[in-house]
């Protein structure tokens, strides 16, 4: 299975994302913002980190970039296109997934662990995922979902929401919510569910060392369902 | 504008020093010379109350490749590889302007580090508050902490532990230490010397603007009441184009292309060219022209003492301009080839055709002034006599409580919360335990690092306090299951013309040097950060210390959570009661005065290695280091993080339960370990002559001291981790 990275020149967890994908059998190519053609790929993935620095709206400045023309083409032909952290800030910003993401609600940087609840596994993204609940990490100042009204209500309709904040056993209360995120939301899909931004990290979670290992589950089945 | 007396002393330069300049110079210098002396002969460039005694510290061992006197230390972790490392300070800046302050001092460090081309793998810092109630604190711990956060996550370096006070010495005068670990292949590591004559010169990374025009020499003054006009001298930090800078010069680093590499930190173009120059024994010439500038009609004076940040100087090999130009392009950045080196040992400006500076550079350097400056002796204060009535209605789980709620003892997640602690992958061991902890990419090695300071001890006796911070150093490494390699220190003082202040400086300088030297633990890189009060009282002297360690197989990592129901805690060294200076005496009891507890560094050598024995075995199941608070603060600490409780042992010591549990005697540790372990690590201990106790046994929810006394660990979480969240709330 062949998967690209992008990476801009703020990507922070382009590496890491690298070797996520190794680590769980996808064929990884690196591609700068600066170029114009995507390798073939199963998979696009927008790393997390500071694309462009940043300073103007998050992800703002990358979804006008070189190689999102082409990442946008291979995603409104179906291609799947995942966007972590920042990634996710670029998905927003161009279009392909909808709703804003603002700074967090207590106005502070948040590192740690969560839980999150797959709300949806008829995509190629969740299907067959045995657990419900994924314990995966954040690291953001801008995760706090927000759409309007009409819109939740129509991502609702279309079960675009993928992940929400809950507690270790599922609950979706306020008080698992982190950054002050709209109905908890950690991640959407697009209409069509090829392309999903979302805010936690699974590329953080590959190993008992670090924080965790349900991102291990997350791509085990990742790339065996596009297989 | 001509250059006098009365100009001089404004630039910090006193009536001897301008003397002495227009002595050497035979002539009087012009505005920009004035400038570049004043930069390279304050305080914080040219250590000139602190170079005499700076030579005391131990600066070699096996494993040091670099020691001071370059951008950052070196040491060898083996298989070819090195961790560069180097701890620095930006107090001054992060009182005027928080956040920009503590963002810069991480952008400055972390430059300081990939100079050397080292990758950085791990951010650290050491960050010292005025009084909790102090009007200022509350704003300056969030501008801090945001400033470091903001530029640490940008660049996407973990942030993997630190340090956190309080203390109303630090209320007009906050510290803010910043240390950064790279890593870098032993063949690969540049160095500032340049050499060869007629090679480009070349100035790489954002443009120069007016910002920190005399920020070294801001560093080198004390605070008055016109504090708030020196907010121009605070740089600006942009760490989006840090992380271009840093991708760039690596990328050139991989070729074959750099004699000679230098950030430009403190002092900016003057420094950077000028050390660059003296440490290859040649001359510079620079036309100023081509520096690429931020803002119009800015004269040679301002772009030679600028402070803007992000800006690199680079000697090149003749011919490589292309080659370097296109990598800096690629990142965005600017390029420019601003002059060459030559042999006239001079440094020599033009500017619009003219010359505008030429200094023999030897007199700018080796003839910088160095003092030796008066200092007072530290007199070891009495025991105080506590009074043992006091104590005897004392309810341990109340102090305790009050004791895990203390701003310097609770749990400072709402601040390492704020860093970036996981990005790259390899994180661990988190902020919060001993040390912090990342893995060696792609390998089974693993690097520990903490930062520490013990201020109360230094200030009640500094000959003491100096060791005692190095020891615990050592320890926290150990406690991680780490071997201390090597330590970089940023030794914050007072005013060095003030005898008290001076003598601080002198005796912890000469206790780092004593525990350092026995404990093969030598000093690699530092700095020193005068000057650091408000009016005429000085902080209480702080040096911080940065240790680093190896472990060699990363899955044998100690942390400090209780594991196992049923498990056995033992207290390693020897508990003697010393109350003196304690969390539990100052601020239990009111009583500030009395010594700190002694430091042997026999034991704490023969402590620290036989623990790493046990380590190595795999026999250690959790460790955590005693410091301040004593035994119970640090149980309580490994309660909360396992989540589980302790039954502890009837008590057979000499002494009452409150000298016990509370006092900090050093040189010890808590290890837990399996019952079936039990005779193997009682074995290994008696052999190394290690005194231990035992102290209880793993259980449940309690920490259970007796019938009457028992808590659970939840409530004592509560009291650990409150504090700070309120506080920052209120």
């Amino acid at each position: 299975m062949k998967s690209a990275v992008i990476t801009f020149p703020g990507s922070n967890c382009d590496r890491d994302m690298d070797v996520a994908l190794k680590k769980f059998g996808f064929k990884n190519k690196m591609v700068w913002h600066g170029d114009i053609e995507l390798p073939k790929s199963d998979i696009v993935v927008l790393p997390g980190g500071f694309s462009y620095g940043d300073y103007l709206r998050c992800g703002s400045m990358a979804s006008k970039s070189k190689i999102m023309k082409a990442v946008l083409n291979f995603a409104n032909t179906g291609g799947m296109v995942i966007g972590i952290c920042n990634g996710f800030q670029i998905l927003v910003e161009t279009g392909l997934v909808p709703g804003a993401l603002l700074r967090n609600k207590y106005l502070e940087f948040i590192c740690k662990n969560v839980f999150v609840k797959i709300n949806n596994k008829q995509n190629t993204y969740f299907k067959n995922i045995e657990n419900d609940i994924l314990e995966l990490h954040i690291a953001h100042n801008e995760g706090n979902y927000f759409c309007t009204s009409d819109q939740l209500k129509e991502i609702q309709d279309n079960q675009q929401i993928a992940l929400n904040y809950c507690s270790q056993n599922g609950e979706v209360e306020k008080k698992f919510n982190p950054n002050g995120s709209i109905n908890n939301i950690a991640g959407v899909f697009n209409k069509k569910k090829n392309v999903l931004g979302m805010m936690p990290h699974p590329e953080r979670m590959i190993d008992l060392s670090l924080s965790g290992e349900d991102g291990s589950l997350f791509f085990n089945n990742l790339i065996n369902n596009i297989k | 504008m001509i250059v006098n007396e009365k100009i001089a002393i404004d630039h910090g330069l006193n009536n001897q020093e301008y003397k002495k300049i227009c002595e050497l110079l035979k002539r009087t210098p012009n505005l920009t010379e004035l400038g570049i002396f004043s930069a390279m002969w304050n305080e914080h460039c040219s250590y000139k109350s602190s170079r005499l005694h700076l030579k005391k510290l131990p600066t070699k061992g096996k494993q040091v490749i670099q020691g001071p006197g370059e951008n950052a230390g070196v040491v060898d972790i083996g298989d070819g590889d090195a961790i560069v490392f180097k701890i620095e300070s930006h107090n001054h800046p992060s009182f005027i302007e928080p956040y920009q302050g503590a963002a810069t001092g991480v952008g400055g460090i972390m430059r300081d580090v990939f100079t050397m081309g080292a990758r950085p793998i791990a951010n650290l810092n050491s960050i010292h508050f005025g009084s909790t109630q102090n009007k200022k604190t509350k704003n300056l711990l969030r501008g801090v902490v945001h400033g470091i956060g903001g530029y640490g996550n940008c660049i996407g370096v973990p942030t993997i532990a630190g340090q956190t006070s309080f203390d109303s010495s630090y209320n007009g005068n906050i510290l803010v230490n910043a240390m950064t670990l790279g890593l870098v292949k032993k063949n690969k590591i540049f160095y500032s010397k340049a050499t060869g004559i007629n090679k480009p010169v070349i100035y790489v990374g954002s443009k120069t603007g007016r910002d920190g025009i005399h920020g070294a020499s801001m560093a080198s003054a004390s605070f008055d009441e016109k504090i708030e006009d020196k907010k121009p001298t605070v740089q600006v930090g942009d760490p989006f184009t840090e992380k271009l800078l840093l991708e760039a010069c690596l990328e050139l680093m991989s070729g074959d292309s750099i004699i000679a590499i230098q950030d430009m930190g403190a002092a900016g173009l003057t420094s950077s060219s000028i050390e660059m120059a003296s440490k290859g024994n040649l001359g510079i010439e620079i036309n100023l022209n081509k520096v690429p500038t931020r803002e119009t009609n800015m004269t040679p004076y301002e772009i030679m003492l600028s402070e803007s940040q992000e800006r690199m100087l680079i000697v090149l090999e003749s011919g490589k301009e292309e080659i370097a130009k296109n990598i800096f392009h690629k990142w965005n950045l600017d390029f420019a080839v601003i002059g060459k080196t030559n042999n006239s040992k001079k440094i020599e400006l033009f500017f619009n055709n003219e010359k505008v500076s030429d200094i023999p550079i030897n007199i700018l350097v080796e003839n910088a002034p160095m003092y030796d400056r008066k200092w007072k002796k530290a007199k070891l204060p009495k025991k105080n006599k506590i009074k043992k009535i006091n104590q005897k209605d004392m309810n341990i789980i109340d102090v305790l409580k009050k004791i895990l709620s203390n701003p310097n003892i609770c749990s400072k997640e709402w601040i390492w919360q704020q860093y970036d602690h996981t990005v790259m992958g390899d994180t661990i061991q988190k902020p919060g335990g001993d040390s912090g902890v990342v893995r060696v990419h792609g390998t089974q090695k693993a690097i520990a690092a903490s930062v520490d300071s013990s201020a109360v001890y230094c200030w009640a006796h500094p000959l003491t306090g100096g060791k005692q911070v190095v020891c615990e150093s050592f320890r926290n490494l150990i406690s991680v299951g780490a071997k201390p390699i090597a330590i970089t220190n940023c030794l914050n003082f007072g005013s060095p013309e003030k005898e008290e202040n001076m003598g601080e400086f002198v005796e912890c300088v000469q206790g780092i040097a004593e525990a350092s030297k026995y404990l093969k633990f030598p000093v690699v890189s530092g700095n020193v950060s005068f000057y650091n009060q408000t009016k005429d009282i000085g902080i209480k002297p702080t040096p911080s210390i940065g240790g680093v360690g190896l472990i060699k197989d990363y899955t044998k990592m100690v942390t400090m959570d209780l594991k196992e129901i049923g498990n056995i805690v033992l207290v390693i060294g020897k508990t003697e009661g010393h109350i003196d200076q304690s969390i539990f005496a100052r601020n239990i009891l009111d009583e500030k005065n009395g010594p700190p507890p002694e430091v042997n560094l026999f034991n704490e050598k023969n402590n620290g290695e036989t623990l790493l024995k046990l380590s190595d075995n795999g026999l250690i199941k959790s460790a955590h280091d005693i410091s301040l608070g004593g035994i119970i603060v640090a149980l309580s600490k490994m309660c909360i993080k396992g989540n589980k409780g302790i039954y502890l042992e009837k008590s057979k010591y000499l002494m009452n339960e409150i000298d016990y549990f509370f006092s900090e005697d050093q040189g010890r540790y808590l290890i837990e370990i399996t019952k079936k372990d039990q005779e193997k690590v009682i074995d290994i201990l008696n052999k190394n002559a290690v005194h231990f106790d035992k102290l209880g046994t793993v259980n449940e929810k309690y920490l259970y001291i007796n019938d009457k006394t028992k808590v659970t660990i939840d409530e004592l979480k509560t009291s650990n981790t409150s504090w700070l969240n309120k506080y920052m709330s209120k």
